[in-house]
């Protein structure tokens, strides 16, 4: 099904959420206002927006290290989220995750996480709740190309698949592991292709074309609801900045960012709405400006703040937990 | 009262907590047919191949797809089949299930149960035999339980189903066909509820799970020459009672810490710490612990031996506590 305006321009304005989001974390980290380390999706942005554009607002999402924008895109409230990059105490997971360890229950998001792939096997958990539920639910887990390498990848989606959980597993391909270049760690040529080994659909798509991202992950998402199973999505993109925040990145050519930049996923939207009449410059600006708006709100509110108590270090531990320890 | 065995105690437990609350499942290797140990036998007759998940030999996508069933309201109770296979669900189980309540401010629970067959005997050799709860006491985020007794094994599974928190429960193979008398009602143990099971004046040994029954024949022997040894059983090593430990050290003075993994960065290393926090001014003697060497299990019979901590190791230790009593 093909987007109609409003949701077009609700992705353009998401894109643009995420994008302006990571910048100026980026800067909030380069200014030392942010510890940490920090992992940026900065070009990424169409397959973040385009994966929760398929979904329903209670379908849940596990992500990543680069897990902001998969959050952002979630629907996930600024505030919390900025201050808790912060290590604010009203930070969303009161100061104890930071950028890698981020959850946002409300709106679905189990969690960023800070090993690869340790979603795939989540996921089949949270599909077989939902199952036991009937709850219509689909769960999405992210992982990037370097993750398609662990074992957790391959006994998440055989069992999601064995089991017909209502999983979509979608690869971020980003080009490169860290460091490593996908063709130094990747055996076969394509993550999508793997799924074939376990009788799944396997789609790649250009992850820089939301609309390609939003429909291939609708349909794996239409197939789980249906009780169909599992699917793969691997979404090409180009992550613009280093895989962290001061990476030099040596290891890549200035080329692939160049590339990056040219294949922008939201200049790409932005053109399409503006042969659809659908934006000009006011409206674009308008969006823009609400945007940013909303972050400044997010980092005033992150920047006002108060840091934890070191106390505060000891709750949140178990659910019960009278003894003495 | 009934007697039954330790892995029919176990299974009890299950079908009760499952007849009792829906969210409750069981998943895990070959526990369709309760293989190997037979505590699962029979629940998939009761219910259902959709609550008795026979899993494929994927230990990660087991535990951890256990923690997302968790997380979204689900009660697993995993059987990881024999307790070494844990490494292979490691990530899950130390960075996941242990840190997500935390990591995430208290927004998800993560109420789920893992099941640990473990203990060195016939011959299982370096991946089938180990004690290895010492690697999950050190984990913060984790309750960790050890019974001796069918009872005990049946009312801390169920406590530990009912429990918001994860829970490790460790079944050591070689008391499963163990019997014991097993209460007809309902009966819960609590987490973190030492128990004394001989009391004595003499010394006090703390034992778990297998070491619990070498104690108690230790203590039996001890008897005949007229000493009189108090064993108790901590149950729970996290979270720990340690008052019951404490008030016993107080009446007794010397103290035996028995435990079957190796000697070297233990739980009974832990307790030792315990007992001297909580009462070393009580203490007239240095605690002595029993405890397996620094080795992998072996598989020969006569090797396997020698790396299998037993009642006379625990006379020893006891006698070493008591020299210079008056």
């Amino acid at each position: 099904m093909t987007p109609g305006p409003d949701a077009l321009l609700q992705m353009y304005a998401g894109m643009l959420r995420v994008r302006l989001f990571e910048e100026r974390v980026r800067e909030l980290f380069a200014g030392g206002r942010i510890p940490g380390f920090l992992h940026t999706s900065v070009g990424q942005e169409g397959v973040a927006v385009g994966v929760c554009a398929a979904l329903r607002p209670d379908d849940y999402l596990l992500s990543t290290h680069r897990g902001h924008g998969h959050l952002v895109a979630k629907g996930g409230a600024l505030r919390g989220l900025m201050a808790e990059l912060y290590g604010k105490a009203n930070g969303i997971c009161h100061g104890k995750g930071g950028s890698m360890h981020i959850a946002d229950a409300s709106v679905g998001y189990l969690g960023a996480n800070g090993v690869l792939a340790a979603g795939c096997v989540l996921a089949p958990g949270v599909g077989l709740s939902i199952k036991h539920r009937r709850s219509g639910q689909v769960v999405v887990t992210l992982f990037g190309d370097g993750a398609a390498n662990r074992g957790p990848f391959h006994e998440g989606v055989n069992l999601a698949a064995l089991w017909k959980l209502p999983v979509v597993f979608v690869c971020e391909n980003n080009r490169w592991a860290s460091t490593t270049a996908n063709a130094l760690s990747a055996a076969g040529g394509s993550i999508a292709k793997r799924a074939a080994g376990y009788g799944i659909p396997g789609d790649a798509v250009d992850g820089n074309d939301v609309l390609a991202v939003q429909d291939a992950v609708a349909r794996a998402a239409a197939r789980a609801r249906a009780g169909e199973g599992p699917s793969l999505v691997e979404a090409h993109t180009i992550r613009w900045v280093g895989h962290f925040e001061g990476d030099p990145q040596t290891y890549r050519s200035k080329d692939e960012v160049a590339e990056g930049r040219r294949t922008d996923p939201i200049a790409r939207l932005d053109r399409m709405l503006r042969e659809m009449t659908l934006l000009d410059d006011a409206h674009a600006r308008r969006i823009r400006d609400g945007v940013v708006a909303e972050i400044a709100d997010a980092v005033a509110h992150a920047e006002a703040s108060p840091l934890p108590q070191p106390h505060e270090a000891l709750t949140d531990l178990f659910a019960f937990y009278p003894w003495r320890d | 009262m009934p007697v039954m065995d330790f892995a029919d105690a176990l299974n009890l437990a299950l079908r009760e907590e499952m007849r009792r609350d829906p969210r409750v499942y069981c998943v895990g290797e070959d526990i369709g047919l309760g293989v190997p140990f037979g505590v699962t036998r029979g629940l998939i007759d009761e219910f259902g191949p959709e609550r008795v998940l026979n899993a494929p030999i994927s230990e990660a996508a087991i535990v951890g797809s256990a923690m997302g069933a968790a997380m979204t309201g689900l009660i697993p109770v995993v059987d990881m089949h024999f307790a070494d296979f844990v490494t292979c669900a490691m990530d899950e189980v130390a960075n996941q299930i242990a840190k997500s309540r935390y990591m995430f401010g208290g927004q998800v629970d993560c109420p789920l149960v893992l099941r640990m067959p473990y203990g060195i005997g016939r011959s299982g050799g370096g991946h089938h035999s180990n004690s290895v709860e010492a690697w999950f006491v050190n984990i913060p985020g984790l309750k960790v339980c050890i019974p001796s007794t069918p009872a005990d094994a049946r009312g801390l599974l169920k406590t530990a189903i009912r429990d918001p928190d994860p829970v490790l429960l460790f079944e050591h193979r070689g008391l499963y066909r163990v019997t014991g008398e097993v209460s007809e009602a309902e009966t819960l143990v609590p987490l973190g509820a030492a128990a004394v099971k001989r009391s004595g004046r003499d010394a006090t040994i703390i034992a778990t799970a297998r070491m619990l029954g070498e104690s108690l024949e230790a203590a039996r022997r001890l008897a005949e020459e007229g000493v009189d040894v108090e064993v108790v059983d901590p149950r729970s090593l996290v979270p720990l009672d340690r008052e019951t430990l404490a008030a016993s050290v107080r009446r007794t003075h010397r103290v035996v810490i028995a435990e079957e993994g190796p000697m070297r960065g233990s739980t009974g290393a832990w307790l030792a710490w315990v007992v001297m926090e909580e009462c070393f001014d009580d203490l007239d003697a240095p605690i002595a612990r029993v405890a397996g060497p620094n080795i992998p299990i072996p598989f020969s019979p006569p090797l396997e031996k020698f790396a299998t901590p037993d009642a006379d190791q625990v006379v020893a230790a006891v006698r070493q506590v008591l020299k210079g009593a008056a």
